[in-house]
């Protein structure tokens, strides 16, 4: 035990120290502080532990499942809730607890999917319209106007029905739809960054445009872009599950959540589980992302430090 | 530091005879309704400290940043060691000539360590041997290694100015463009940063030009200087002339008289001028 609370004591104090001897050293202890900072806030500790749960079902799945999530058994069908069937039935014996556990990897290969499009996009445009200005700004401001000026879900949904349902057209769809906003955020960051100090320092070492865009603009712009993208998840699960919902993202018998719902709205008022429980879980995701991006907004924004 | 010092240490070929460091002729620049500088000119020989003062708005700091390149909105010539410069600036000159600005909690990038902030103009520029020169400039502005891989909210404001000083020598340029390096700090801050300045200045035979409204410190720090009213150079006088408080231009003479502390005459009569 003291040998354990000694090299913990050890790692405190090299990632606290005042006079970090490395890079690596200086990074990790600015990271170990955010840390800290994170861990003070009890709300975001809630969201971080459902995201982390997600994570862990997700990676989890087929050892957590009782049953495969497709396996039908019409004798059991529309079950309540028991010992056995933790979430009931669905209409076809489907045991709801493991299609909710393999649901979970579908709801997050969505959102890191959608992510990994859209961040990258919405950073490169957003900084290179702001810090080089002038017509350059101009056309990629009007091309990010056209596509705010359509309601999300709509576009998603006119970018499905061009494309076909399924889940990787869904993710195309949302992402086209969900990049314009962080080019917005991206490039009013921009605006406030590059006429700064040091910025023109920058220039005066003599570096090229690339370099100050990649090494000094774009790092302070990733924080308030990792905040805006956490909160946005909530979103971006809810409009996959909506196109579900329609039919239009995962197709039957993918145990994606909004079809889910879909297919349990026909016994809403007699079987209640079907559709609540999916439901449950995408409004608990849900409430996962938005909390952790809030406890992130406050360790991450410059303008709260 | 003299021209034939700097030719037995190998640095950069030394300037003719009588060819001044840096020279600004019928310098104009205008933003988009300003005008804001009309017709400055001035030359500053190699190794000498020039000054540049005026109240706020004079058009001073407009002019440096004309000369660092870093305001591409003028018209004129401005020529570095005989080298007529463009809007663009070539990698040479960047090599040459540095500069300091005025808020050391603005000119540092927020994310960068002290040793990121020193390693980027090596760098950029391909020199090598850069964990020896990290490590001797950070000696030579008075921070110690312990001070290499702080991030700039670690530092105080007197620290950051001496990691924004060791930014501006680590590239070892003939010139150094201060623009009130000292006004953002608090007095016996402002001493250190002076004195370490001049020590620098006297160790590397460095050209400078410093822009102030502090008439104290133009009259320790530099040879000669001008004083800008309006987007003109009124009078171009020694320190000389500047301590026995004996101007030509009538300006000159407010803005002394101003520099000594509020004087309910000088008030009035200074409103004449605007």
């Amino acid at each position: 035990m003291s040998a354990a609370s000694v090299t913990t004591q050890g790692w405190r104090a090299w990632l606290l120290a005042p006079e970090p001897k490395s890079r690596a050293q200086a990074k990790l202890g600015q990271a170990y502080l955010g840390w800290l900072a994170f861990r003070r806030n009890p709300l975001a500790m809630v969201g971080l532990g459902i995201i982390l749960a997600l994570l862990a079902v997700a990676a989890l799945a087929p050892w957590i499942a009782p049953a495969s999530p497709i396996a039908q058994d019409l004798s059991l069908r529309l079950l309540e809730p028991d010992a056995t069937h933790w979430f009931g039935t669905d209409e076809l014996g489907r045991d709801i607890f493991s299609r909710i556990v393999w649901g979970a990897r579908i709801t997050l290969t969505i959102v890191a999917l959608v992510v990994v499009i859209v961040a990258p996009v919405g950073l490169v445009v957003g900084t290179a319209a702001g810090y080089f200005g002038g017509w350059f700004d101009a056309v990629l401001m009007r091309v990010t106007d056209v596509f705010l000026a359509f309601p999300r879900l709509i576009l998603a949904l006119a970018f499905v029905a061009a494309l076909g349902p399924g889940i990787e057209n869904a993710v195309i769809a949302i992402a086209l739809t969900a990049w314009p906003p962080y080019a917005r955020i991206a490039r009013a960051e921009t605006l406030t960054i590059r006429n700064a100090d040091f910025i023109a320092a920058a220039r005066m070492t003599g570096a090229g445009p690339m370099r100050i865009l990649v090494g000094h603009v774009m790092p302070l712009c990733l924080s308030s872009l990792i905040v805006r993208v956490t909160l946005d998840m909530a979103g971006i699960i809810i409009i996959a599950a909506g196109l579900g919902f329609l039919g239009l993202g995962a197709q039957p018998p993918s145990p994606e959540w909004g079809a889910m719902i879909a297919s349990g709205r026909r016994f809403l008022l007699d079987q209640w589980w079907v559709a609540t429980i999916p439901g449950l879980a995408i409004c608990t995701v849900s409430l996962g992302f938005n909390l952790l991006g809030d406890g992130l907004r406050d360790v991450l924004d410059p303008k709260q430090q | 530091m003299t021209g034939a010092a700097r030719r037995l240490r190998g640095m950069a070929e030394p300037l003719d005879a009588g060819q001044p460091m840096l020279a600004a002729e019928d310098l104009h620049v205008r933003f988009a309704d300003v005008h804001a500088v009309r017709g400055a000119g001035f030359a500053v020989a190699d190794g000498e400290s020039y000054g540049i003062v005026g109240e706020s708005g004079s058009g001073k700091s407009t002019v440096l940043r004309a000369v660092a390149g870093l305001n591409p909105n003028w018209t004129g010539s401005i020529r570095i060691a005989g080298e007529t410069m463009g809007r663009h600036r070539p990698r040479s000159f960047h090599k040459r000539v540095q500069m300091v600005f005025q808020d050391p909690y603005g000119s540092l990038h927020p994310r960068h360590t002290v040793d990121r902030v020193l390693s980027e103009p090596l760098a950029i520029h391909g020199m090598d041997d850069a964990e020896n020169r990290i490590e001797r400039v950070l000696r030579e502005v008075g921070l110690g290694p312990a001070f290499r891989f702080r991030f700039p909210h670690q530092l105080s404001g007197g620290q950051r100015q001496r990691v924004a000083i060791a930014r501006a020598l680590i590239l070892e340029p003939q010139v150094l463009l201060l623009d009130e390096p000292t006004s953002s700090l608090d007095v016996s801050v402002q001493a250190e940063i002076l004195n370490l300045l001049a020590r620098l200045r006297a160790e590397h035979g460095l050209t400078f030009v410093l822009v102030t409204h502090n008439l104290a410190v133009v009259a320790h720090m530099c040879d000669r200087l001008a004083v800008m009213n309006q987007g003109r150079i009124v009078e171009e006088l020694s320190v000389d002339q500047l301590r026995a408080n004996e101007p030509a231009e009538a300006y000159t003479r407010q803005l002394l008289k101003a520099s000594l502390g509020y004087d309910r005459e000088a008030a009035r009569a200074l409103a004449t001028f605007d």
